[in-house]
């Protein structure tokens, strides 16, 4: 069993700066676990903790059932692989992946047997020879792999590792990373600014802001149910439009806005969540519940497969987008009517931002 | 700058510490306390007592004429030296920066004197300037000019001036070379169609735009020729003829050799001292400038 | 290319061509002076040309040395110089190599402290302070030994502050891989940061190894017996006051002799050279 647990971490730099506080997860033994969220949120310093980069500075980091705050990064049977690749450049690809082993006292054969193997499943071994430097981007990138692979470790950290990579590299790498983690079936840790490769990667999502976790899930309840507007804003792109909206006696009082009977606006207002794709046009009645849009369009995007209208909604002065399928014929300027159907309406606290229904 | 990723070590970094700051406690802080504190001190002339005196030792050392001597010839030594060597090796430098193919070869021939001791540097141009049988010296004489740096100060102060140029240049060439090639190129071309013409270029652009690189050689140069100019003055002139080109670093050490006024020389140390602060801190400026800029 | 060719473009040439000639004229001259017998110098007519006795002054220069003023071989006193200047210039590398480690990559009590103490000492150059370090390596007892001569010219602020300053550029992550890989401290530096520093350990050499071969006033004063000489100061003793007794062309074979190891290394080693320069004076 090498499942990773935090309990309350929390982490303080001089001045009293609180970059995490007070983290609860839990990662199951061979899950893929993603860290996400903005610049600053403590997802970094999060994973640190856990290579033993940093000082936890109250809480328990436990790997397997084995406590870890007090070991040495090399003891906690961990590997990682940095945004920047940490390759030493004076060292061949081999010497590159063999060096930890070594450290380790690993025999000789058993180096060279498990450096081979890595190479052969990342298809390096034709450049075992080289220097990080001779090598391209993608490239590197195995190469940091495989050190980690060698290590045979029950944890596999990733710092942004696929954010020094083009858009297309990206993707094929993402992919392969996913592949390779389900065929070894180690329980991996892995930090990104990128919602998508956070979506499509992770078996368990956390959402971090601010030092602390905004929501922990599957990927696809957090985008059905995000907990607050933070992860609503954060996952799904283009981000869900949260429309400040006020109660009324017949559902939702607010110009522009019809509909939305039996939502629990509270009398104060609140925030009423709508994804793009979730709006569709309307060509009859409203269905039950739903809410009813309607807005001048300011802009048209056409893409082909589907097609944004963008627009200012009456009451509130706010943007909002709207998703539709194939080629919408519409021109700025004129108005246009769309609906949600209930199951698909979030609200949020107008203050603490907190889903309320 | 600090370094955000550091190891754990209690005693190692003192261990890794220790040889530098062993050297330099002895070596260094420990005999300039020691000429700091002697300067306070007046022995008898056969070294039994000792007596505090406060400030005797510098006040004879500035009521002494020769001092004064001295100070002149540095700063006459100096100024020429850094004169001569920062125009010279401008004036090549701005002809090697010209040169799109040859620059590098003309670099290998021109920067190999700094590899040359001072004091043989000394001994190459007291060779040629030798009176009876130098080269040069023979040429001079036979124009009619009663050459002779052996009796005459101002020939053996041009002596020594030519030898520490001489040695100099190929350092400043190469600073103001960098300097030069560090220009970017749109710059001078902007300067050419708004119609300068090169002599005007160089002054109004070019000259203007080396000026860190000036300055910080002034410095630099300043401080060669007070500190590392020891060997050529001692090897070529002794600091003779009648003192004519004794240095202040010179000074301290032909009257320490000389021995007895134990103060006295501690003294002059302590002035020298303040001198090297004065000219360490005008350089650090100089960096934090170029910092910022 | 801006200028456009014209009947004045060979002159930076010719400036360039007087530039080196007058540089190269006085080894030159000297050279001349290391082939010709004595009389043809000490009676002023040596001509600007190589004479015959190439072969059998530098012969008696480096085995015998000059038969009147000081009699020791200068061969001897080039290896005096090497050792000086091999000494300086690795004890140099090496203690500030390890200070500029501990500095970057250790945060203890006192670090600062240390830092501006080794930092102070490039505003306490031997020439102020010639007497007191005197009597110390007196006092020490190293006088006239090769511990004297080099010891007290091995400790470097600009070598410590050169190497600091790389060390900074070194990414942390480095570091990192390290710690996760089991490297301790000394296995890091060993492993990695040592590897990476190479182009910086080669420049600092070739400006020490000049720094201490021509070292001057320190040998001065701390070698008075014949067979610790070295050959910078070997020269200065060969050159008597009275004239008629200087021993000219050994003097000028000697001066050769002198000057060729430092600046074969500045050629061959140009571009290092070059580094090294411009980067101890950041």
């Amino acid at each position: 069993m090498s499942e990773v647990v935090l309990d309350q971490i929390r982490k303080v730099y001089a001045g009293n700066v609180e970059a995490v506080r007070g983290v609860d997860i839990h990662v199951p033994d061979g899950a893929f676990c993603v860290l996400v969220g903005p610049s600053g949120c403590g997802k970094s310093t999060l994973l640190r903790m856990i290579a033993g980069l940093e000082t936890i500075t109250s809480g328990e980091c436990r790997i397997g059932s084995r406590r870890v705050n007090e070991l040495e990064p090399a003891e906690r049977d961990i590997a990682m692989v940095f945004q920047n690749y940490a390759l030493y450049p004076h060292m061949s690809v081999y010497d590159n992946m063999a060096y930890g082993l070594r450290n380790r006292g690993t025999a000789k054969d058993e180096i060279d047997a498990r450096v081979k193997e890595a190479a052969r499943i990342l298809e390096i071994t034709p450049f075992l020879d080289r220097k990080p430097r001779q090598l391209s981007g993608g490239q590197r990138q195995r190469v940091a792999m495989g050190r980690a692979i060698v290590r045979k470790p029950q944890v596999f950290l990733f710092d942004e590792p696929l954010s020094n990579l083009d858009a297309k590299l990206r993707i094929q790498m993402r992919v392969e990373i996913k592949k390779l983690q389900r065929a070894l079936g180690v329980t991996s840790v892995y930090v990104t600014h990128d919602q998508l490769e956070a979506m499509t990667l992770a078996d368990v999502l956390v959402v971090m802001n601010k030092g602390e976790v905004e929501q922990v899930g599957a990927p696809l309840d957090l985008y059905e149910k995000p907990a607050s507007t933070f992860v609503a804003s954060f996952i799904g792109a283009p981000p869900m439009n949260l429309i400040p909206v006020a109660g009324g006696p017949g559902g939702i009082a607010t110009d522009g806005l019809t509909g939305g009977a039996g939502l629990p606006v509270p009398a104060a207002g609140a925030i009423l969540g709508i994804r793009p794709e979730h709006l569709h046009l309307a060509t009859g009645p409203l269905p039950d519940g739903g809410v009813g849009i309607t807005f001048p369009v300011s802009a048209v995007e056409a893409v082909g497969s589907e097609t944004f209208v963008y627009g200012p909604i009456g009451g509130t002065g706010q943007d909002m987008i709207a998703r539709l399928p194939g080629k919408a014929l519409l021109d700025a300027g004129t108005a246009m009517s769309v609906f949600a159907l209930r199951e698909n309406l979030h609200l949020f606290d107008k203050d603490t931002g907190k889903r309320i229904g | 700058m600090e370094k955000r990723v550091v190891f754990d070590g209690k005693i190692l970094p003192y261990a890794l510490l220790m040889p530098q700051l062993l050297i330099t406690i002895i070596f260094f802080y420990w005999p300039a306390a020691q000429a700091v504190w002697q300067s306070f001190l007046i022995q008898d002339a056969f070294g039994l007592s000792t007596e505090f005196v406060w400030l005797e030792n510098y006040a004879v050392l500035f009521a002494n004429p020769d001092y004064y001597r001295s100070m002149l010839t540095t700063l006459v030594f100096s100024t020429l030296v850094t004169v001569f060597s920062l125009s010279l090796s401008l004036l090549l430098a701005v002809q090697a920066d010209k040169q799109i193919k040859g620059a590098s070869g003309y670099k290998t021939f021109l920067m190999w004197p700094y590899a040359v001791a001072p004091a043989i540097a000394g001994v190459l141009w007291l060779f040629m300037f030798q009176p009876s049988l130098g080269l040069v010296a023979q040429a001079i004489r036979a124009l009619g000019f009663d050459w002779n740096p052996q009796l005459n100060a101002n020939h053996a102060m041009a002596l020594v001036v030519m030898a520490a140029t001489w040695k100099q240049i190929s350092y400043n060439f190469l600073f103001f070379l960098a300097g030069l090639q560090s220009i970017p190129k749109s710059v001078i071309e902007a300067a050419a169609i708004d119609g300068a013409r090169p002599v005007r270029r160089f002054w109004t652009v070019i000259f203007p735009l080396l000026s860190p690189t000036t300055f910080f050689l002034l410095v630099v140069n300043i401080v060669y020729v007070f500190f590392d100019t020891f060997g050529i003055i001692d090897s070529v002139t002794g600091g003779g003829p009648a003192q004519g080109t004794t240095t202040l670093v010179y000074k301290v050490f032909s009257d320490g050799r000389l021995g007895g006024d134990l103060g006295g020389s501690a003294a002059q140390s302590v002035v020298l001292m303040v001198l090297v602060i004065g000219l360490t801190a005008i350089q650090f400026r100089y960096i934090e400038r170029k910092v910022q800029y | 290319m801006v200028e456009r060719q014209s009947f004045f473009s060979f002159l930076p040439h010719l400036i360039l061509a007087l530039g080196i000639l007058v540089v190269a004229f006085p080894v030159y001259v000297a050279f001349v002076a290391s082939t010709w017998d004595p009389a043809t110098i000490s009676n002023g007519t040596m001509p600007l040309r190589p004479g015959p006795y190439f072969l059998e002054n530098y012969r008696q220069t480096l085995f015998e040395g000059t038969a009147r003023s000081s009699r020791s071989p200068v061969g001897l006193m080039m290896l005096n110089s090497l050792v000086m200047a091999l000494t300086i210039a690795i004890g140099k590398i090496a203690i500030s190599i390890i200070s500029a480690f501990a500095i970057v990559y250790f945060r203890f009590p006192f670090r600062m402290t240390a830092f501006w103490v080794i930092f102070v000492t490039l505003m306490l150059p031997v020439e102020v302070r010639i007497y007191p370090t005197y009597k110390i390596v007196a006092d020490l007892g190293l006088l006239d030994s090769y511990m004297g001569l080099t010891v007290p010219l091995i400790a470097s602020a600009t070598a410590t502050l050169l190497f600091r300053q790389f060390f900074m550029t070194v990414p942390d992550e480095l570091v990192e891989a390290s710690k996760i890989d089991g490297a301790g401290p000394m296995q890091f530096f060993r492993d990695t940061l040592l590897p990476l520093s190479i182009t910086t350990v080669a420049a600092l050499f070739v400006i020490q190894f000049i720094y201490g071969w021509n070292q001057y006033l320190w040998p001065l004063l701390i070698t008075t017996r014949e067979g610790m000489q070295t050959i910078v100061i070997g020269i200065k003793k060969m050159i008597v006051t009275q004239d008629a007794l200087t021993e000219w062309q050994i003097a000028m074979a000697t001066a050769v002799l002198a000057m060729l190891p430092p600046v074969l290394v500045v050629i061959i080693m140009q571009r290092l050279f070059v580094k090294g320069l411009v980067e101890t004076e950041k």
